[in-house]
């Protein structure tokens, strides 16, 4: 069985969000760039699954879509576990175009896995998109994937709790926090280990993009916070209900 | 053409959520002078069908079968597929919740349609199609133009209200063809908490951090959300930690909320805990640190000790309360 996890490269979640070239474009200057916290979370899971699978799972790929400079993330899922490393060698452009380039790379693979979102552009699509071009089964908001002998069982998020569903392989599933809890940090031999695996670069396949982003704001600031004295906590609750009217 | 919004049910039930879907597709319909269509997919009454009416559907499509009650993502698809194309629809609108999520990126491949997910406001422009979405988790507003014929979009929850007009809708059936290989996934059990308001459909809720101390700390944040009807929640080194369940913490990683009132006990406002609650449209923190960042995104905020402030919080809501009946 192979692992296949998509990989987003996104900046580091406490950047302070600047645009350049008019509001057009995201300001890259000085960022320090991560991988996608569900993504990173999905390959942890994909790892464990391995380790326990007595060399039933024979390999764990991450692939992303990107240009030279995702290389240091996707050497950190190799440092973290990762058997291999492919790129596609085109900027991401949007999630229609994302996932028409992995589809082309992820058809050999039994169990695809991509975080539910990406923390930059937040479009929770890449990862059904995929499953569509694939015309496979796909499952979002899964907290939890356990292989029993060939048995797939997956947990899935739903409101106010949680469904047991089993599906067949190929599938793919788009993993929410619960599907690890912690992120798995690389070790040293992890990291010497990394510098020998291979990151393959392969050029795109011609697809259409089909949005673009014409520019970008920052939300509107807010009007200072309107303080209560400790011993006042009656003046709250009057606020709340003459003021806000929500209670 | 038409717009189409899919519709989901719960246990054979619509939420706010959906009337506010079918009232903003209908806005849509209305500007580009053409009809607001709603699909809803697996068992529900026709009386409860006719309620999407009072919100501007035009048309009410109900494709009902006992296999269609939980969700599975392959054959849903199809079937909004089938019926986009039924009915000519060149914008496609979903919820961006879970099934929204699970549905919308499908539904958009096979109509080649580009996907915007988290719309948050009516289109801007329709000749060149625009719509605006937050990005970086809250901390930036991106408009993005859409350049195929079709569109799908989510729509954020609690981002543009509900409008009631007359209803003059009709409701179809439709009876898709499916056959046991559609269905791909399998439910094999429901495990649902009862009794407890959820967290993303909460008007109000009621949150702790890592200042409530520990987990046997949390009586009167449960007392105030069951004095308000409200839901609870968590930072994440709560759910860390343990002290309350992983489906209890809001934040950029956990869930997104949009409550019209949120309370921070404890919380000092780290900026991945303020991207999942900054579209709230009130804050109250309480902190005993002045400096705590969680102020700068508060509406009103107390600086003094949580344990001492939520019970006297409660005993003037019930005062309030009592006032009022």
């Amino acid at each position: 069985m192979k692992i296949l996890i998509c990989i987003s490269n996104v900046p580091d979640t406490t950047t302070k969000i600047k645009f350049t070239g008019d509001n057009t474009e995201f300001d890259i200057a000085g960022v320090q760039w991560i991988i996608n916290p569900w993504d990173e979370l999905a390959l942890t899971r994909a790892l464990q699954l391995k380790e326990k699978s007595d060399g039933k799972i024979e390999k764990i790929s991450v692939v992303s879509v990107g240009l030279k400079t995702a290389e240091p993330t996707l050497r950190k899922t190799l440092a973290i576990g990762a058997d291999n490393a492919i790129r596609i060698d085109c900027e991401a452009k949007d999630s229609y175009s994302v996932a028409a380039q992995i589809a082309e790379v992820a058809k050999d693979y039994d169990i695809i896995m991509c975080g539910i979102e990406a923390s930059d552009y937040n479009g929770s699509a890449v990862g059904g998109m995929l499953s569509e071009f694939l015309n496979i089964p796909s499952i979002s908001s899964v907290s939890s994937l356990e292989i029993e002998d060939e048995n797939i069982i997956i947990n899935r998020e739903i409101d106010g709790g949680t469904e047991v569903l089993t599906t067949e392989i190929p599938f793919v599933a788009i993993v929410q926090k619960g599907i690890a809890i912690e992120p798995r940090i690389p070790s040293m031999r992890g990291i010497m280990m990394a510098r020998k695996k291979p990151l393959n670069v392969v050029p795109p396949i011609k697809v259409e993009v089909l949005t673009e982003f014409a520019n970008f704001e920052l939300p509107p600031s807010k009007a200072a916070c309107k303080m209560i004295d400790a011993e006042n906590v009656k003046e709250l609750v009057e606020l709340l209900h003459n003021e806000a009217k929500v209670i | 053409m038409s717009i189409l919004v899919y519709t989901e049910n719960w246990d054979g039930k619509f939420k706010k959520l959906s009337f506010e879907l079918v009232s903003y597709a209908s806005e849509i319909a209305k500007q580009l002078n053409t009809s607001a269509i709603a699909l809803s997919i697996g068992e529900v009454e026709e009386n409860e069908l006719k309620k999407l009416g009072n919100y501007g559907a035009d048309k009410i499509i109900s494709a009902p079968g006992g296999k269609l009650n939980v969700l599975d993502n392959q054959p849903f698809s199809k079937i909004i597929f089938e019926v986009a194309n039924k009915e000519n629809s060149d914008i496609i609108i979903f919820a961006n919740n879970y099934a929204g999520k699970a549905l919308a990126p499908r539904v958009s491949v096979k109509l080649q349609a580009g996907m915007v997910s988290g719309v948050t406001a009516l289109p801007s422009d329709y000749d060149n199609f625009t719509v605006s979405k937050k990005a970086f988790t809250g901390k930036a507003i991106a408009n993005v133009v859409i350049k195929s014929p079709k569109k799908v979009l989510t729509l954020s929850q609690n981002s543009f209200g509900l409008i009631e007009t007359d209803n003059n809708s009709i409701i179809e059936n439709y009876s898709p063809e499916l056959s046991d290989a559609d269905f791909t996934t399998h439910v094999k059990e429901v495990n649902k908490i009862t009794g407890k308001v959820i967290l993303t459909d909460a008007e109000i809720v009621v949150s702790g951090g890592r200042g409530m101390k520990s987990s046997d700390k949390w009586g009167p944040i449960e007392e105030l959300a069951d004095l308000l009807g409200a839901a609870t929640a968590c930072s994440r080194p709560v759910s860390d930690e343990e002290w309350r369940p992983h489906s209890e913490h809001v934040g950029q990683t956990g869930k997104i909320i949009a409550p019209n009132l949120y309370f921070a006990f404890g919380i000092s406002g780290a900026i991945q805990h303020l991207g999942g609650v900054s579209s709230s449209k009130y804050i109250v923190a309480i902190n005993t640190d002045h400096e705590a960042p969680i102020f700068e995104s508060a509406d009103y905020g107390i600086v003094g000790d949580v344990h001492k402030l939520i019970p006297e919080l409660i005993s003037e809501i019930k005062e309030l309360k009592e006032a009022e009946n």
